[in-house]
C-alpha cells in the first residue's frame, strides 16, 4: 500500500470524529444510563393492565381498544383486576395520565417517536388551557 | 427441467387448493376475531335493527333560519368552520330544494317548498356507494345500518367523496383544529387528509343518548328510530305521512325520509 501511514492516520481520525457522539455520551455527559421517568399523577393504584405489560405494549393495547370501539362497537373493557371501564384514550387513559408532557412525551421524546394519537385525540388538560 | 402442460395444470391446481385450505386457519389466527375483548354491555346503549331518520320538512320550513341541529352536531363532533366554501366541512347542513331533490324540482312547485332550504345529512344508505369504493375499509355499513367511518384508517383518497351522490362527505384539506371554535375533548378532531361525515351519533347511541341533532331540535322536526320495529315512532310517522327520499332512483336506498 502506498502512503499507508497517511491513510491509516486519516482513517483513525475519521473514525474518532464520527464516533464523537458515543464517546461524548459515554464519558463526558454522564447520562449514559439515563432512563426517562414518566411522572404519575393519579391517585389510582393500578393501571388497566399490569404496569410491565403497559410499558412494553401500550401501543398494541391501544390499537386493540381502537379496533374494538370503532369497528366492533364494543366499548367496555374488564381490567385484569375485574373492573369495568370505558375504552377511551381521552376519557379513560388521560383521566389518570392527565400530564401528557410529563408522562407520554417523556419516553416518546427520548426514543424519538412521534405517535399521531394527538393529531386528533384531545388531551383534556390541553383543552382547558386553551379555553382559559 | 421440463414441465408439460398436464403437469403444470396439476401443479397449479394443487397449489390453489393448498392456498384455500390454509386460508381459513390463517384467518382464524390472524383475523380480527382473535382480539381479546369483552362482550358488549347490555344496559344503557340504544340499539336497533335498522336506524333511520324522518325529517319533517314542513316544521323546518316554518323556522327556516333555525340552525339548532347544525350547531349542536358541529359542536358535539368538533366540526371546524371554514370561511372558504372550498374547505367547508359539513355533517348536517341546509341545501336548496333543487339541490336536495333535483329529480322532483320544477318551476311551478309550491312556492315555499321551492324557496326554503332542506336539512340534509348522510343518508346512511342500505346500498352505500361510498363503502364499495373505499380501498381501505375505512368506511363500512354496520349491521344496524349506520354507515360508519374509521378515521384512523382513512388514507384520504376521496373516492367516497366522489361516489356519494349526496355530497355528504367532506375532506379535510387543511388542519381543522385551529378552525374549531370550541373544542370538546370527549370527541376527537380529525387531521388533515381525512374524510369525515355524519355517523348518526353512534358514540351517543352507545351511551343511550339520541343523536345530537334530534335532541337539539326544539320543533320536533327530527325523528330517529328503528325502522325494523313496527311499533317505533319512525314507522308510525312513515305510515301516516307521505314521505320522499333524496335521489332514491339511484338505487342507494337512502334512509333519511322527508315529509314534504
Amino acid at each position: 500500500m502506498y502512503d499507508a501511514g497517511k491513510i491509516l492516520t486519516g482513517l483513525i481520525i475519521f473514525l474518532a470524529i464520527i464516533t464523537v457522539p458515543f464517546w461524548y455520551n459515554a464519558l463526558i455527559s454522564g447520562q449514559a444510563d439515563y432512563r426517562p421517568e414518566p411522572k404519575l399523577v393519579t391517585a389510582e393504584k393500578q393501571c388497566v393492565a399490569p404496569t410491565d405489560y403497559m410499558t412494553a405494549a401500550h401501543m398494541d393495547f391501544l390499537n386493540q381498544w381502537r379496533d374494538s370501539v370503532v369497528r366492533r362497537g364494543i366499548r367496555t373493557y374488564t381490567t385484569f383486576t375485574g373492573k369495568e371501564i370505558e375504552m377511551s384514550l381521552t376519557n379513560t387513559c388521560m383521566n389518570c395520565h392527565s400530564n401528557k408532557s410529563d408522562f407520554c412525551d417523556k419516553c416518546h421524546t427520548f426514543v424519538g417517536v412521534s405517535p399521531y394519537c394527538w393529531d386528533c385525540h384531545l388531551e383534556p388538560q390541553e383543552v382547558r388551557n386553551v379555553s382559559k | 427441467m421440463s414441465v408439460n402442460r398436464r403437469e403444470f395444470l396439476r401443479l397449479a391446481g394443487s397449489a390453489a387448493a393448498f392456498g384455500c385450505a390454509i386460508n381459513f386457519p390463517l384467518r382464524a389466527i390472524a383475523g380480527e376475531d382473535s382480539l381479546i375483548v369483552n362482550p358488549p354491555q347490555t344496559s344503557g346503549p340504544l340499539t336497533a335493527a335498522r336506524w333511520a331518520m324522518v325529517v319533517d320538512f314542513r316544521k323546518c320550513r316554518e323556522v327556516d333560519n333555525c340552525r339548532d341541529c347544525i350547531e349542536a352536531c358541529h359542536l358535539t363532533h368538533n366540526v371546524p368552520r371554514f370561511d372558504n366554501p372550498k374547505d367547508e366541512i359539513k355533517w348536517i347542513w341546509k341545501e336548496k330544494f333543487e339541490g336536495a331533490f333535483p329529480d322532483l324540482e320544477h318551476e311551478h312547485l309550491v312556492h315555499e317548498v321551492l324557496e326554503k332550504p332542506v336539512l340534509v345529512l348522510c343518508n346512511h344508505c342500505d346500498n352505500p356507494p361510498c363503502v364499495g369504493v373505499c380501498p381501505t375499509k375505512a368506511t363500512w355499513r354496520r349491521k344496524d345500518g349506520i354507515v360508519m367511518m374509521d378515521w384512523h384508517r382513512c388514507i384520504g383518497c376521496r373516492y367516497c367523496v366522489a361516489a356519494c351522490p349526496y355530497g355528504s362527505r367532506s375532506f379535510n384539506w387543511r388542519d381543522p383544529r385551529p378552525f374549531i371554535k370550541e373544542l370538546r375533548p370527549e370527541f376527537p378532531t380529525r387531521s388533515r387528509g381525512v374524510v369525515e361525515k355524519c355517523t348518526f351519533c353512534e358514540e351517543r347511541l352507545a351511551k343511550g343518548l339520541l343523536p345530537a341533532c334530534v335532541e337539539a331540535c326544539k320543533h320536533k322536526a327530527l325523528h330517529f328510530g328503528d325502522l325494523e320495529n313496527p311499533d317505533s315512532e319512525v314507522r308510525r310517522i312513515l305510515s301516516e305521512n307521505f314521505t320522499i327520499r333524496r335521489k332514491a332512483g339511484l338505487g342507494t336506498k337512502p334512509q333519511i325520509y322527508y315529509i314534504v
